[in-house]
């Protein structure tokens, strides 16, 4: 009979549940795995396996793979409107408010450099070109429908059960599920992934709510911004003031401190002084104090440093509030209310985990929460080990000079090694293409930190210039392999490029 | 600064300070600190085991002669220079069949990558454009290109690099001869100039960095008189072609692509295959995505005869190989790809008996450049089976002007180099091809993880992105060593570069795995690759 059941001639012939195991082997493989203490542990009596919280990239991908390794899989994902009453699809901040739209709407920008361009490379065509923000918006938009849409197929096909509610924790393994029309729906899981990532916060100060729009509203807005002060200096905010200026938009940015914070101050600067140059403002060292209409939104800051009091004026002629001219962009100020988890992304809820932007101190990027999730869910249903590695992350910053990263910024590095034992070498660089419109000469700039103690290990690349995410990225790869400098003189270059100026570094910082 | 603060480095009869502009305000200050490592140097050596070499290359004109201004020639000169070693670079250039000729920098400068990439942009630039109205921007009217306007522009830069090549040599004391350098034993060199006037050259050591120049077919009546080559299209003034006829090469689809781009009708005649050498599924891939571009191709066929119309029209007569059947069509201009060849002939290497092989008529060398003849070197496209690329000839030069000055023992590594072919839609690769790999390694021996993949810019601008690919060939076992990167898309070569980094540091297929995205780009599709050639699943991305 038993034999009839199982296929098992041996003995021991272990049953969880009523659920059969199998022999010894089995047994201890289960052991292994992880999967035998989820048997142990009771958690067939939940409704799911796992209810992941947020349907961003990370929560997507998290998701997808726990389904692919027979899990099954509930998503939550909802989407609160912004004061502005904007919202969106499935696919979180990346696809509809993030990544997606900036990098096209850089890309656009990056367009209007190349229309001026090509005239010098011998292309004729109307002498003035405008920018239509109605036509870039729309096939921006059109194609964030589309990826909405794949994400929902992506989803069903994988089994993933996908419900557009908002979810709230009512009991340690249960929680409420309320939908756009209110109705209340309840579920249970074993285990719970938190991924529902940050939205941008507004500055606490009179007015910021009723006149200003955040990136969350900026992508999709109707009409074309118009004169916009930018507040805050993240590569959001740098980012969104480069486009903006590169459609031909009158923009400010106002600072508080510093540029780009976490990441190389060099670096940041050098993009800063390049847009700059192109026309962007810089209001430095100031903090707005309030925004009010009617009519111009009239914006007074206070300087930090001074008790020096300024008024700027963001819009044009109308007093009609409908007529397009006038906003200010807020970046998301410095954080907190983020989670805390140890290095598996465990929070101090055993059966409860977090990845993303929601996590205290990790990299607010996509492909990082991407692979978090992944790697999650392989560690939680496959007993994989590969944890998610939060150190040389390559990544890059759209400002109008691109500027990719990987490793080590040279204070952090120095910090770190001292400065005695760390080589900076460095170039400036004229890429072709841009010889024959005769434009940014020695703006483009490449860095790279290496550890004297260990090699000559490259612990920071550093790169500002065009396309730098392609080329930062397969030098991330490098970095993987623990590429040191002595391997990168070995590399040949690939002529004409701009990344082959990382081959034939040889001038150090420290010789002048 | 003014020129005569210069001190005067001539031993030879010429000397080109004359015509130099008083624009290098630093020269002084970079002279003095030149003659400083130079003293530095030699006081070194005077202190090591090179006393008698040193004493013996006392009684030549130089420690060391380079034919050839190049890319790889003037790095080989300047690096010896610059470890103190007295060098002098001799450069001539023959001009083509058609009266072209240009500066000193070599191919790469004047007639290879660097008037092709600029033209290669200017027809990228003509796509921007197009784009560019998808994306918001109003461009009212016609757009049209004047070739004129570019080829001047890119003209003037070249001429820019030319004078620059020439400041350097001067700031790093490297005596620049434009003359043409022929060998008259292995320690002397003679040279002709323009005029006609002859000087004769003594060296401790000789190294021929000659490079190549492109191949006329043989047995086609009309191919030398109407036909050009890569020597002649960059140096157009004016806009003279409208359709083109030639074989399948890189520099042939380079060619093509860019003429096609700025809008003429251009047609590439390919003989067998294009591409050879490289991947050829990546070949297909290149030259369907030109087909859709409105590059046309006649496959398999042999060009006859070309005639010159009374018109002034070419009439291009041609046999197709499959059907044997003769066709004929008439062109504004024919250029001719089929090939480069060293120039070797009038160096006198064969009274020298430098030993050359027969087939290419390049010069055989050994792993650290040497040629069969003591003291004399060569580097570069004239070496026979070394890669035609600048960025080896430049590091090649160097390691050899270190060897020779007796500082290292570094040999050039001539694996694992990277190369880019910049057409319409752009190719870089690293390591072997999938059919290299098959053969070395066996089928079973090696996984193949590949994707297609859109790049986000071509989706608003809807640009057709069937071709955009790229694979990994790993060897199956172990580690899964990567043993060639291949892909096809936007800013290929920016992209490879990294990757061959991380080929040379012994990337494996779990390297890439473990490496985070730059996300939105092209590149992060390398390491987010997953799907095998083998499980026949499909390598569309989808999604983010």
């Amino acid at each position: 009979m038993l034999l009839e059941m199982t296929g098992q001639k041996s003995v021991p012939n272990v049953f969880i549940n009523k659920m059969h195991v199998g022999g010894c082997d089995k047994t201890l493989q289960a052991h292994e795995d992880g999967s035998l203490k989820q048997l142990l542990s009771g958690d067939e009596a939940y409704e799911y396996d796992l209810i992941v919280i947020g349907g961003g990239s990370g929560g997507l991908a998290c998701s997808k793979e726990a389904a692919m390794l027979g899990k099954k899989v509930m998503v939550l994902d909802y989407v609160v409107p912004t004061p502005k009453g904007t919202t969106w699809g499935l696919g979180g901040t990346c696809v509809n408010v993030g990544c997606i739209p900036k990098k096209l709407m850089h890309q656009t920008a990056v367009l209007g450099t190349t229309l001026q361009d090509s005239r010098k490379f011998g292309w004729e065509f109307s002498e003035t070109v405008t920018h239509n923000w109605d036509t870039m918006k729309t096939a921006v938009n059109n194609y964030i429908g589309s990826l909405n849409w794949g994400y929902r197929v992506a989803l069903r096909d994988k089994n993933v059960n996908y419900v557009n509610a908002y979810a709230e924790f009512i009991e340690p393994h249960k929680i409420k599920a309320t939908n756009k029309r209110g109705k209340e729906t309840f579920h249970t899981a074993a285990k719970f992934i938190l991924a529902t990532g940050e939205r941008p916060r507004y500055l606490g100060i009179p007015g910021d709510k009723e006149y200003c729009i955040t990136s969350d509203d900026l992508f999709s807005l109707p009409h074309c911004p118009g004169k916009t002060l930018v507040i805050g200096a993240s590569y959001v905010a740098l980012e969104c003031g480069g486009f903006l200026a590169g459609l031909g938009l009158d923009v400010t940015v106002m600072v508080r401190s510093i540029l780009l914070r976490g990441f190389d101050q060099d670096m940041a600067n050098r993009a800063g002084e390049h847009m700059e140059e192109h026309g962007v403002k810089f209001l430095r060292k100031y903090v707005p104090v309030k925004v009010r209409t009617p009519g111009r939104l009239k914006v007074t800051s206070k300087s930090t440093e001074t008790d020096e009091v300024i008024e700027g004026e963001y819009n044009t002629v109308c007093t009609d509030p409908s007529v397009p001219g006038d906003l200010i962009l807020v970046s998301p100020p410095p954080r907190n209310g983020k989670i805390p988890v140890n290095d598996e992304e465990q929070t101090n809820v055993p059966h409860v985990y977090a990845i993303g932007d929601i996590l205290e101190g990790k990299w607010e990027l996509t492909p990082v929460a991407i692979q978090a999730g992944k790697l999650l869910a392989r560690r939680l249903y496959k007993g994989a080990t590969l944890k998610c590695d939060y150190v040389n992350v390559p990544t890059t910053v759209f400002t109008p000079l691109e500027y990719g990263s990987c490793g080590l910024s040279e204070e952090r590095a120095t910090e770190l090694y001292g400065e005695d034992h760390i080589e900076v070498y460095h170039s400036l660089f004229w890429p072709l293409e841009f010889t024959v419109p005769g434009r940014d000469n020695n703006r483009c700039y490449a860095k790279l930190i290496c550890n004297k103690l260990d090699n000559d290990r490259v612990i920071g690349f550093h790169y500002l210039g065009p396309n730098a995410g392609e080329v930062t990225q397969g030098f991330g790869v490098a970095m993987k392999c623990g590429a040191t400098k002595e391997q990168l003189d070995g590399t040949i270059g690939i002529h004409p490029t701009c990344a082959e100026v990382f081959t034939t570094l040889d001038v150090t910082k420290r010789s002048g | 600064m003014a020129l005569s603060l210069i001190p005067p480095l001539t031993d030879g009869p010429i000397s080109y300070q004359a015509i130099y502009q008083p624009a290098q305000t630093g020269s002084f200050h970079n002279n003095n600190m030149a003659a400083l490592c130079r003293g530095r140097h030699r006081w070194k050596r005077t202190n090591c085991l090179h006393v008698l070499t040193r004493n013996l290359s006392g009684i030549y004109d130089y420690d060391l002669v380079v034919i050839g201004g190049g890319s790889g020639g003037l790095a080989c000169s300047k690096e010896a220079a610059r470890l103190g070693q007295k060098a002098a670079v001799l450069d001539y250039v023959e001009p083509s069949v058609k009266g072209t000729k240009w500066g000193l920098g070599g191919t790469c400068v004047n007639v290879g990558c660097i008037p092709k990439k600029l033209m290669h942009q200017a027809a990228l630039l003509g796509t921007a454009v197009k784009d560019a109205r998808k994306y918001g921007w109003q461009i009212s009217g016609p757009i049209c290109h004047d070739w004129a306007t570019m080829a001047e522009a890119i003209q003037n830069h070249v001429r820019s690099l030319n004078w620059g090549h020439r400041v350097q040599l001067q700031d790093k004391k490297v005596k620049y001869l434009n003359v043409k350098g022929s060998l008259v034993d292995e320690h002397t060199v003679r040279g002709l100039t323009k005029a006609g006037k002859e000087m004769i050259l003594t060296a401790k050591n000789i190294v021929i960095a000659t490079g190549g120049r492109p191949n006329y077919p043989i047995g086609i009546p009309g191919a030398k008189e109407h036909g050009i080559t890569s020597d002649d299209i960059f140096w157009l003034k004016k806009e003279m072609v409208l359709s083109s006829t030639r074989r399948g090469s890189d520099v042939a689809l380079e060619c093509a692509g860019f003429l096609t781009g700025i809008g003429l009708d251009t047609t590439v005649m390919v003989r067998s295959i294009a591409l050879r050498g490289f991947d050829q599924q990546m070949a297909g891939l290149i030259t369907d995505y030109m087909a859709t571009y409105g590059t046309k191709f006649l496959w398999k066929s042999v060009p006859k005869s070309v005639d010159k119309l009374s018109s002034g029209a070419l009439q291009v007569t041609w046999t197709d190989t499959r059907t044997g059947d003769e066709h004929k069509d008439t062109y504004d201009s024919v250029l001719w790809a089929v090939g480069r060849a060293p120039e070797t002939k009038a160096l006198g290497l064969d009274q020298l008996g430098v030993r050359l092989k027969k087939e290419t008529g390049k010069i055989l060398l050994g792993s650290d450049e040497s040629t069969s003849v003591p003291n004399i070197f060569a580097f570069g496209d004239i070496g026979e089976g070394r890669p035609e690329l600048t960025p080896t000839a430049v590091k090649a030069g160097k390691l050899l002007a270190r060897r020779l000055a007796g500082l290292s023992a570094e040999l050039m590594n001539y694996d694992n180099v990277p190369t880019t072919v910049f057409t319409p839609l752009e190719y870089a690769c690293v390591g072997l091809s999938e059919e290299d790999a098959e053969e070395r390694h066996g089928k079973d021996g090696i996984e193949v993880y590949h994707a297609f993949y859109k790049p986000l810019e071509f989706i608003v601008a809807e640009r057709d992105a069937s071709q955009c690919y790229l694979k990994v060939v790993c060897a199956r076992g172990g580690e899964q060593k990567i043993l060639g990167l291949h892909f096809t898309g936007p800013n290929a070569g920016e992209v490879a570069q990294g990757f061959a980094m991380g080929f040379q540091c012994g990337a494996t297929y779990s390297h890439l795995l473990q490496t985070v995205g730059i996300h939105p780009t092209c590149a992060e599709e390398v390491v987010k690759v997953n799907i095998t050639k083998r499980s026949g699943l499909d390598p569309a991305v989808t999604g983010c």
